[in-house]
């Protein structure tokens, strides 16, 4: 079973490196797991990261990308509510790589 | 990991190995299988031998009796089932089927080859079931159940989307889809699932769906449906949920729910029924059309199956409308009567528009929206604008379990032909009865797996490819939720420029509402044709 490192403790991961417990996370996780992939953390991810745990601790799902798109627009206004956007801050999609960060399984079944 | 080139895919080695199959180790590589499945999916729904594993590991932690437990029950079902003890017993090993997988078109490997497939079993069988296996062994095509052994079973069980093409070329009639599935059941017994099966089927036994979506995230979705079809077409979708005394449950899969391009099927399939006024529920509890307890043991599907009749005895409807999903229609049309048969507290479905009284659906009380929608537009009671998809040249691709496994050929295409100006079929050798697979059914959608999937789907994508070149064909549309999860990907590395579409999206988009205003853009939020500068 692999695991993420952090703060001198392990926390397991699956093959993906998904975080297995999503109430395990921890903020600064966020940045190793980015860093991994050679990404520096700014605000614009945060503003991402965080409505995506906020969205899952409510629905127990991650969003879906129309629904991300469309929160995202709201809340911090349409220049930001576009796929183009959230594929620019995270070019392994929002869904995989974003999630991933916010310490949230994948999604399974018919989609 | 990145998928190789489509060049590169597409040069496929058909030359077999010197060595014969039994001598010839199978090598599990990276992109054809997928994640072993999490303690905590077997141990949500009871299944056995729940702990970490990894596919890769040599170790797979299998009980201490683990050969027992397979060729007991081995026997067990053989004695049970007895059309899979015959197609156990009767394959004459001709051939027929070997070219016919969309594996081993796409692949190449032989153990892909149906016949082969099922011979991996088989030869379990002989060894252990049969007098003539037991004493000659491998002059008798007879082998030992190993570790090895049983690891190409598996590999080879989550290489096969039950598709059922191979079938219809066997001069027996065998159903190599049986075979896999008593295959992975028997994998099952010893905690050996995939986790894109074992998670979507412990969700739906908690939740009721695949996706695990509890009924406050189904309602917040759909009111997103609903104001995008207001903002859209002026008009405003009431649906209902959980209502009880309604007459009609309508069940769709959880994948059109919270996954485009399905989403825009569900919004097609709200505004219609809305259009007709349908006295019609969702439920959020019956919340999955689809059944992965189908891909792991008989015993699990019915268990997933009952929860639909069950809410639609609470609910007290009258009959039950499905949406567009694949395995939803064999498991209805081939399984349900010995599940859940007969059904007393239903009525044979009648459509309360047309009045047409739905005689095949008598037994499961059930029918296909496309079966409903075709009525209304024989009897004229739909208006469309066919204009609205002129920017589409369609196809059709006959998802698996609805063609072959249910007979439903001629409705889709019939409504597709009356909403849309320009329809061309593939070739017939693909299609209807013929149809080849997505390459990603029977829960093999994960993403560890795409190599394998890219694969499978190429004969798909071939004959997507070869209507693209000949007519420009730019849609492809099916009636499964797993193909509108599997074919994009799927065209976007064979025919890029090809997109995917529910059948009802494109109902909707032509359907001309009451009351509505002048429509500019689709359910996509993409100008309609003539709208570009609006």
């Amino acid at each position: 079973m692999p695991y993420l490192e952090f703060e001198g403790q392990q926390y397991e991961v699956d093959e993906d490196g998904y975080l297995v417990d999503w109430q395990a996370w921890k903020e600064g996780m966020a940045q190793v797991m980015a860093a991994q992939d050679g990404i520096t953390l700014g605000n614009e991810h945060w503003e991402i990261i965080k409505f995506l745990r906020e969205y899952f601790i409510k629905f127990q799902i991650a969003p879906m990308i129309k629904i991300l798109v469309k929160e995202i627009g709201k809340a911090f206004g349409p220049e930001k509510g576009n796929t183009k956007y959230l594929y620019e801050l995270f070019p392994g999609g929002p869904a995989k790589q974003a999630c991933r960060y916010a310490g949230l399984p994948k999604p399974t079944g018919c989609v | 990991m990145a998928n190789p080139k489509p060049e590169e895919l597409a040069k496929i080695d058909y030359q077999p190995p010197k060595t014969g199959w039994m001598d010839t180790p199978t090598v599990f590589k990276p992109g054809i299988f997928p994640y072993a499945c999490k303690p905590k999916s077997l141990e949500t729904v009871g299944f056995p031998n729940p702990r970490q594993w990894s596919v890769k590991d040599e170790d797979w932690k299998l009980p201490p009796n683990w050969q027992e437990i397979f060729i007991e029950g081995l026997r067990e079902r053989v004695s049970k089932y007895r059309s899979f003890r015959l197609f156990l017993d009767i394959c004459v090993r001709c051939g027929a089927c070997a070219d016919k997988c969309h594996f081993f078109i796409g692949g190449g490997d032989p153990k892909n080859m149906p016949v082969l497939r099922g011979e991996l079993l088989r030869s379990v069988y002989r060894k252990y079931c049969t007098t003539t296996g037991r004493i000659m062994g491998k002059i008798a095509g007879a082998r030992d159940l190993t570790t090895d052994v049983l690891k190409e079973i598996w590999y080879y069980a989550f290489q096969c989307t039950e598709c059922r093409r191979c079938s219809l070329f066997c001069p027996y009639g065998i159903d190599t889809a049986e075979i896999t599935i008593l295959a992975r059941e028997l994998l099952n017994l010893l905690g050996l699932n995939i986790e894109w099966i074992a998670g979507p089927v412990a969700n739906c036994w908690l939740t009721g769906n695949h996706l695990g979506l509890q009924p406050h995230t189904i309602k917040d979705a759909f009111d997103m449906f609903c104001d995008d079809i207001e903002t859209i077409t002026g008009i405003r979708v009431t649906p209902t949920f959980n209502r009880k005394g309604a007459e009609i449950l309508f069940v769709i899969p959880s994948g059109s729910m919270f996954a485009d391009p399905g989403t825009f099927t569900c919004m097609g399939e709200l505004l219609l029924l809305h259009e007709l006024g349908l006295d019609y529920t969702w439920s959020t509890f019956a919340s999955e059309g689809g059944d992965f307890g189908f891909f792991t043991t008989n015993e699990m599907a019915k268990r997933l199956h009952a929860k639909i009749y069950e809410e639609a005895k609470r609910l007290k409807v009258k009959w039950i409308m499905g949406g567009e999903c694949g395995h939803m229609w064999r498991v209805w049309h081939q399984y349900h009567n010995t599940w859940y048969g007969p059904v007393d507290f239903l009525e044979e479905p009648v459509s309360p528009i047309t009045g047409t009284k739905f005689e095949n659906a008598k037994s499961n009380k059930t029918i296909h929206i496309c079966e409903f929608t075709a009525d209304l537009i024989k009897h004229g009671k739909l208006n469309f604008d066919k204009s609205r998809n002129d920017n589409l040249i369609v196809t059709f691709h006959d998802s698996c379990n609805v063609s072959r496994g249910m007979g439903m050929f001629e409705e889709p295409r019939y409504i597709i032909q009356n909403v849309c100006n320009n329809f061309y079929e593939m070739p017939p050798q693909t299609i209807r009865e013929q149809t080849f697979c997505c390459g990603s059914g029977a829960g093999l959608n994960a993403s560890e797996n795409m190599e394998s999937r890219l694969r499978g789907g190429l004969p798909r994508a071939n004959a997507v490819k070869y209507v693209a070149k000949k007519y420009g064909v730019n849609m492809l549309a099916c009636i499964c939720a797993i193909d509108r999860a599997a074919l994009p990907p799927l065209m976007d590395y064979w025919v890029p420029g090809v997109r995917v579409t529910g059948v009802h999206e494109m109902v909707a988009n032509a359907l001309i509402c009451k009351g509505e205003k002048k429509r500019t853009t689709n359910l996509r939020g993409e100008p309609l044709p003539g709208m570009e500068g609006e």
